[in-house]
């Protein structure tokens, strides 16, 4: 203990002999920090987002198909169960945020436009427990419950038939006899969505009008199913496949949507790249900082092995004055980092890049999110790391020959 | 009781192209309680046997005996183990840790040592008392003058009662009458404590305190000369 004692006041003290040097040292380790912390939150914060974007478009975190709907999408590939059975099978199993929605290809007319969209026959307050799209009506009202007879479009939808609230459409799409099924919808709303390519994509009308239309009974496409944690969906995926027919397919979202699970992988693993990268180009400062520091204190590191201080010791007083350093520039990059993020929590506009943006699913108003597992993960590596790389001065200074470097010049 | 013993003691170093032996066959025998100085002049060997006595040079050849001990064959952190418990060191130079205070450093061997921070305090107090920098515990090395940084690695070198003491140079950075002072203090620890000292020096009035004074030239003892009643 008073061994510690003594390393740690000797460590301290040398880190403060040469204030210049240290407080660079310092200046780059608190700068490299906050870049691994904050440049992390920034790419976090977008990929979560296009992550949940993605899941909150339509998937949910599991999902329920008929077992052919993945390879042929049409109104021939039915789940087994009704909807008054899904609604009660899922809420014996105790799963309460869900929607079961027919889900069919189709295309919309206005008067003067036609265009391809897909059709989305929903109850909308189930809808509204897992997905956001539609959720944002800006013009007219949503769709009041699951007869509603009218129909809510995207805004920009709306602009590229030239319609608008009020205004009659006509859905086409097919029935299970792959007989042409067709109905009229007066636009009651109109929603605006994070992506423009939902806006344009997605109608929603009751599911029981839709369902009427194309003359499939009380039958749906698709069930979504939301849990608490996009991230943890496998306790959630066991109680969903217990519910319900074994016919039917059951998938998490990272299956059903491999881009958007293969992202969330390699988000985790480009965050450790950075996150060592950084600490790469520190490590050369740091590493000529202790040499230094070491070179600097030949005569004394030879007296305190002469005076009987073993080198495990010195080796000890090294590599503590390192990690002091380290842990001293953390503490102000992490402080710096959080600083910085704060005062972003409202979101960062890059719409002047958004249209790029877009194509890989991010929306315009980027959220910086800090993540508790990239900090920690910033922080050990930083530590770990340069712990490592004062092994070697450290090392060396505790292999001097006491009277040689007592007598160096 | 020996305290010391070298047999046969050789020690070699290249310079250039040259062979300089700084130690030449040389036999020495200290008993406990011993007040010895080595004299020579610059390059005799002095400061080589110093420190193959205290463990900080591995001879060529020949043993070194310390407490009942041969200590030339031990590993590094025997050695360190050795210098903490049995020896007390006063280099000529460079001699302070200059980021730890007066008292700090004279505490520091009986902290390494794992001497209670009480018993610690109490005696480097008295310590730094008895060498006439009280009022001076709280200065670094680089506020204090030479002879001020000396009498504080003295006072390091025998706060923990090492039963032998190697002094190379104590009184170099020394005026007169600090001189006295500390080699008075010397006499009254060897006299009281039965310590050992073995002090390198060129200063004729040290030499006088001395009960043995052994002369080297080129590595040799050239004589060895007892002065008064050990």
């Amino acid at each position: 203990m008073q061994y510690m004692h003594i390393i740690m006041t000797l460590a301290w003290r040398n880190l403060w002999r040469n204030h210049r040097r240290t407080i660079i040292m310092l200046a780059a380790i608190s700068i490299g920090a906050w870049a691994m912390i904050f440049m992390t939150s920034l790419m976090r914060g977008m990929v979560n987002e296009m992550l949940r974007d993605g899941i909150r478009a339509l998937p949910g975190h599991v999902q329920v198909h008929n077992a052919q709907y993945r390879d042929d999408p049409s109104v021939s590939n039915l789940v087994s169960m009704t909807s008054e059975e899904i609604e009660g099978a899922l809420g014996r199993a105790g799963v309460y945020r869900f929607t079961a929605r027919v889900r069919v290809p189709g295309i919309i007319s206005s008067e003067r436009e036609s265009r391809g969209v897909t059709l989305l026959g929903v109850d909308p307050l189930q809808e509204a427990s897992v997905s956001a799209v539609g959720s944002n009506v800006v013009e007219g009202r949503n769709l009041e419950g699951p007869d509603d007879g009218g129909v809510v479009l995207g805004r920009k939808l709306a602009e590229k038939l030239e319609t608008e609230v009020g205004k009659r459409v006509v859905l086409m799409s097919q029935d299970p006899d792959n007989e042409v099924a067709d109905r009229g919808y007066r636009v009651v709303g109109l929603f605006e969505a994070n992506l423009a390519a939902h806006e344009e994509a997605f109608v929603f009308a009751g599911r029981e009008t839709v369902q009427k239309m194309l003359r499939i009974d009380d039958r749906v496409s698709e069930v979504a199913v939301a849990g608490d944690d996009y991230r943890v969906v496998d306790a959630l995926l066991a109680k969903v496949r217990a519910a319900m027919n074994d016919e039917d397919e059951v998938l998490p979202w990272t299956e059903l949507d491999a881009y958007l699970g293969t992202m969330l992988g390699v988000m985790d693993g480009f965050v450790l790249v950075w996150v060592v990268v950084i600490f790469l180009a520190l490590s050369f400062g740091l590493v000529n900082t202790l040499v230094m520091a070491v070179f600097e204190r030949v005569r004394e590191i030879g007296l305190m092995l002469a005076l009987g201080m073993r080198p495990s010791s010195i080796l000890g007083q090294i590599i503590v004055e390192s990690v002091l350093l380290l842990a001293l520039g953390l503490v102000i990059g992490n402080a710096l980092a959080f600083a910085s993020v704060i005062p972003l929590q409202d979101g960062i506009d890059i719409s002047i890049v958004a249209e790029g943006m877009e194509m890989f699913g991010a929306s315009s108003i980027l959220y910086p999110e800090i993540e508790s597992g990239d900090v920690i993960l910033a922080n050990v590596v930083v530590l770990v790391l340069g712990f490592l790389a004062s092994l070697s001065p450290a090392w060396r200074a505790s292999r001097y020959e006491p009277v040689e470097a007592i007598t160096k010049v | 009781m020996t305290a010391v013993r070298c047999i046969d003691l050789c020690k070699t170093y290249r310079q250039g192209d040259q062979d300089i032996k700084a130690l030449d066959h040389v036999d020495i025998e200290i008993t406990q309680g011993g007040f010895v100085c080595l004299s020579a002049p610059s390059g005799g060997g002095k400061t080589t046997l110093l420190n193959a006595i205290g463990g900080l040079d591995i001879p060529d050849s020949g043993e070194v005996w310390v407490a009942g001990q041969r200590i030339d064959n031990l590993s590094k952190g025997d050695l360190a183990a050795l210098r903490l418990k049995e020896i007390g060191f006063v280099f000529q130079a460079y001699n302070l840790i200059p980021v730890l205070t007066a008292r700090e450093n004279v505490e520091f061997v009986m902290q390494v040592q794992g001497v209670a921070p009480a018993d610690r305090l109490q005696k480097s107090k008295a310590i730094l008392e008895e060498v006439g920098l009280q009022g001076l515990e709280d200065r670094r090395p680089a506020e204090m003058s030479g002879g001020q940084q000396q009498r504080v690695a003295v006072a390091r070198a025998i706060v923990s009662r090492p039963a032998l003491v190697l002094a190379d140079e104590p009184t170099a950075n020394l005026d007169s009458k600090t001189s006295d002072g500390l080699m008075e203090l010397f006499v009254e620890l060897n006299e009281n404590h039965n310590t050992t000292f073995i002090i390198a020096t060129h200063d004729q009035r040290v030499m006088a305190y001395a009960k043995r004074l052994i002369k080297m030239l080129d590595g040799r003892i050239v004589d060895d000369i007892a002065q008064r009643a050990a």
